[in-house]
Parts: structure tokens; sequence; C-alpha cells
């Protein structure tokens, strides 16, 4: 296997896999849903909390400096990763999920009016479709779907034909959490700007295993979590093109997003804290550098090639599983298995996996319009990070038999 | 038998079993042996929300005593139902309103009946109580 990464090295920098569970060692197969924390970033956290522990940018003392230069440092991190132009163009949110909503309800409600049409796709997860459905709902615009077909892939074709003079804004997933599809975002992106559209990318899934360079790609927004790369829950970014950002309104009221605050009115302080409302996660960004700096150190190439490899096997290696079909078979994917077992319900997989140490999801994976495609009811989906091994893809393979001559 | 001792017999049942692929089995057969709920029950109204397997439970009074029937598209939680409808079914109102269901923990399938979204079980206890409550009600109120 990979020759630029030692695994067995990895995975000792990852305490939780010693875990047993029902008497067997932790087989994690849901990493798409989160992945687990190295030592480092375990470390980062508990040494925020033991030494810096301060509230930021208001405190004159010095943990409250240490604090906040820690907390601004994260800032410079992130835009590293996205390869932003500028360090106020990082926002710190609480996930995927909230960056989706601040676009929707700040951009969404001041630029977008009635008639005009949002396209979003077939395989969104619910988190990139109610913001939206929601903003439509109030101002009275049009959500457009796009199509895909049976392996799972976008119909650029007839994205092209929803486009028009009133698509105001494209809002797309980077990569499907349900099926691992790789969508084209670039093309999405220019097409969406040949007609005036602004795009926003839910990048959830593609952090941990693509390079981002939101400059190349030119979107003009992208929401991410951390926790989905080796980082802490319960924090994510927005990165936004700073003359859109500048030309929003705040989403939240309260402390760090002012400028200067009356009863007669209030100014809004610049960016980015006009949209860091409250006092921030504090803890959970200054970790999350570190979450950054690990990916970094194995090289996010490196880790994209490892896990292809896991999926190649795996692919090949469940094809023994008689009835067994895999959803989502797109030419361009990542290290998603997502499958479902003629006449065995999902959940009866999941329940019978996890008596035997493995943890995979199962059910509609918050994307129930795409399983609606699939005339299916939800899957069992396996997705694989940078310490699994073959041989836990083994025990996979041997505990879907067990289900099988169970369910039988 | 009182909805203890079905309990209670069904804690004893367990004890038969020394490890998890027997003690899944025999609740996969129990799931398998179940009756099907009939279609003209399996309606929107019947339907327990969980997020992954859809689970149906319809209820009914005969002779002073409340019945269950129900259904799910898992077997596992097939099996599981059935057992709650073993214990529960054919009390009184007031019965199943203040019963207390221990067996699932003694018998080491709590997970089941967490408050996750995962299976529809911990919601259908919790209606099939409901019913009981809301029947009790009904007969004060007569």
């Amino acid at each position: 296997m990979s020759q630029n990464l030692n695994i067995a090295s990895i995975r000792n920098d990852f305490p939780i896999l010693n875990e047993v569970v029902n008497g067997k060692q932790l087989v994690y197969f849901d990493n798409a849903a989160t992945t687990q924390k190295p030592r480092l970033v375990l470390d980062a956290l508990a040494g925020y909390y033991e030494h810096y522990n301060a509230n930021i940018h208001r405190g004159i003392h010095h943990l409250a400096e240490k604090a906040t230069s820690a907390f601004e440092q994260s800032r410079k991190r992130l835009q590293a990763f996205l390869n932003a132009a500028h360090s106020e163009e990082i926002i710190f949110t609480y996930g995927t999920t909230d960056g989706i909503n601040l676009v929707a309800s700040s951009y969404g409600r001041k630029f977008l009016k009635e008639g005009d049409e949002v396209i979003i796709s077939t395989m969104e997860h619910h988190s990139n479709i109610v913001p939206w459905q929601m903003l439509c709902e109030e101002k009275g615009c049009i959500l457009k779907v796009i199509p895909i077909n049976d392996e799972g892939e976008l119909l650029m074709d007839e994205y092209e034909k929803l486009l028009s003079e009133k698509t105001k804004f494209v809002s797309v997933v980077h990569v499907s959490n349900a099926l691992g599809t790789i969508n084209p975002i670039k093309e999405i992106i220019a097409k969406a700007h040949a007609v005036g559209a602004k795009v926003l990318i839910d990048g959830a899934q593609a952090s941990s295993h693509i390079e981002i360079d939101v400059q190349d790609l030119d979107c003009d927004f992208y929401s991410l979590s951390l926790h989905k790369i080796y980082g802490p829950t319960g924090m994510g970014i927005l990165y936004g093109k700073r003359d859109l950002l500048n030309a929003m309104p705040p989403y939240r009221g309260g402390g760090e997003m002012i400028k200067e605050v009356t009863f007669a009115k209030t100014t809004y302080n610049e960016l980015p804290y006009k949209f860091e409302a409250g006092t921030p996660n504090i803890a959970d960004v200054v970790a999350a550098k570190f979450a950054l700096d690990y990916v970094d150190a194995l090289g996010k190439p490196n880790i994209a090639a490892y896990e292809n490899e896991l999926l190649a096997y795996a692919t090949e290696a469940v094809k023994e599983i008689e009835g067994l079909r895999i959803i989502g078979q797109a030419k361009e994917k990542v290290s998603v298995l997502s499958f479902v077992i003629d006449g065995i319900h999902h959940q009866d997989i999941g329940v019978l996996l996890d008596q035997q140490g493995i943890a995979v999801r199962t059910g509609h994976h918050c994307t129930q319009p795409l399983m609606n495609r699939f005339n299916i009811t939800g899957t069992s989906r396996a997705s694989f990070a940078v310490y699994n091994t073959t041989e836990e893809i083994d025990k996979l393979v041997q505990g879907l038999h067990k289900v099988k001559r169970m369910l039988g | 038998m009182t909805i203890n001792e079905t309990q209670d017999e069904l804690i004893s049942d367990f004890e038969l079993f020394d490890d998890w692929e027997s003690k899944y089995e025999f609740i996969i057969d129990l799931g398998k042996q179940f009756p099907p709920l009939e279609e003209q029950y399996k309606t929107e109204d019947n339907i327990i929300k969980g997020c992954q397997s859809r689970v149906w439970l319809n209820a009914y009074m005969d002779g002073g005593l409340l019945k269950f029937e129900a259904d799910s598209d898992a077997i596992i939680v097939r099996g599981l139902v059935s057992m709650l409808v073993k214990v529960l079914s054919g009390h009184t109102p007031e019965e199943i309103a203040k019963s207390e269901v221990y067996f699932m923990e003694k018998v080491g399938l709590h997970q089941h009946l967490a408050q996750t979204r995962s299976n529809g079980l911990a919601a259908m206890l919790k209606q099939m109580k409901a019913y009981g409550f809301a029947y009790q009600a009904k007969s004060v109120n007569a």
C-alpha cells in the first residue's frame, strides 16, 4: 500500500482507535460523519484551557492577548489552507450548515427578490436545501434542482439548461456525503458567473480529501466544518469574497460585531468581526490550526492517494457479497462506499456490524431527495480516512457475510 | 400474566444466550414470526417517526383491555417491537400507563431504547404508554 505514509505510526496518533467496542477492537468507518482527532489536537484543546483560556479581543491582560493571538493565527492558517486572498475573508462559524445559513440569510435576503432563481442539485445534504427553501419561501424565489445520472453524477447539460439571467444564486456540494461523487465545481462556478449568478460551495465532505484553492476556483463562498478534517467539533468557516462580505448585512447581533452602540443607532464592526457576534468557540478554533498542521504534515495528496487505494480495495472486496449494490459509482469520487443489500434493511446491517465492533453509518444521510432519486430509503455507508487499513476492510467484508448468514 | 411477569420471562429467555450472535438470532426469529400488520393499519397516523426504520403502531380496546399491533420494515426492530407488544398488549390502560419497561436494559438491549434518531423504538414505547393514559382518561370520563 501507500509508500509515502506510515499508517501504523499514523494510527498511534489517534488514541480512540484503541477503543474496544462490544468486545472487539473498534473499526471506525464513519469518517464522512466525523473524523477522529489526533493527539496533537487533543493536547491543543487541553493546553488552551490549562494555560491561556481567556475571552478574546477586548482584554488587555496577558492571557487575553495570548488567546487572541492564537485565535487569529488560526484564521491565518485557514486562509492559507484555502488560499484565500485576505484573512478577513475567513469567518468563523459553528460549521458548514451555519455558514450556508449565514449566506442564505444575509446575502439572500438582501440581494434576492421575487422571481429570482436559486439552483441546487439532487445530491445536496438537507443543510444545503432547507436554508434555500426558507429563503425562497420568504422572498418568492424559485428553487431549481440539477438532476443526476444513475452513477450519481450531475447532468451538466441539464445544469446549463437551468441557467438563465433569472439565476441569481447557485449552491452545490463539492463532494456528496452519501455517494462520494466529486462534482466539477470549477466548471459549475464559471457557468454560473457567465449568467451573473453567485456561487456557494458546500465543502463539508471535500475539505479532508481535496486541495482547495478558492482563488483558482473563483467561488464566491465556500463553507466547511473542521470536525471532518481531524479537527474539533462545533466549528467551521465560511470563506467569502471580501467585496461580497462587505456588502452583506450582519447575520446576528451582539458583542464583537459592533463598532459603536447607542440606543438610537448601532454601527457595525468591519470584517471578519461583523459576522462573529458573541464569544466565539475559542478553544476549538485554536485547536483547529493543529488539525490542519497535521493534515499538511502528512500531505493531502498522500492522504487522497492512500484513501483512493482503500476505496478501490473495498469496492473490489465487497463484490463477493451476493446482492450487494454500490450506490454512487461516479468516475470521480472520494473514499465513500455507500451500498444496499437486496432484501436486508440498512438498519439491520448497521446493528449487526456494530455488534462486531464496526462503525458504519446507515440511513438516508440527510439526503432524502437523493434517496428518492434512487428509489431507496437509505444505504449503509463505509467511509475511509487516512488511519484505516485493508485489514479493517477485510473485517467489514467478513462482518457483512455474517450479517447475511444471520438474516438469510 | 402481568406485565412484569412477561418481562421476567423474557429476561430468563435471554439468560440462555452467552454470545451476541445467539441473542440477535433470537430477536431476528421473533421478528420473522411476528405477524405483519395489515396494510390498512400502516397509515401515516400510525407511523412512529424514526430516522432509519419505519415503525407502525395500531392500538384498540377489546373488552376493557388495550391491545397493540405493530410492524417495522427492519427485522431487528420488528423483533424488538414484538417483545414490547408481548409485554404490554392485553392489559388495562391503567396498567400500561403506569408500567415500567425494564427488560430491555436487563437483557443488554438498552442501546435500542437510547434517545438517538436511529430507531423509533423509544418513541413507540412512549406512544404505547400515551395510549394507556388516553384510554384511562376516556374510561374515567365515560
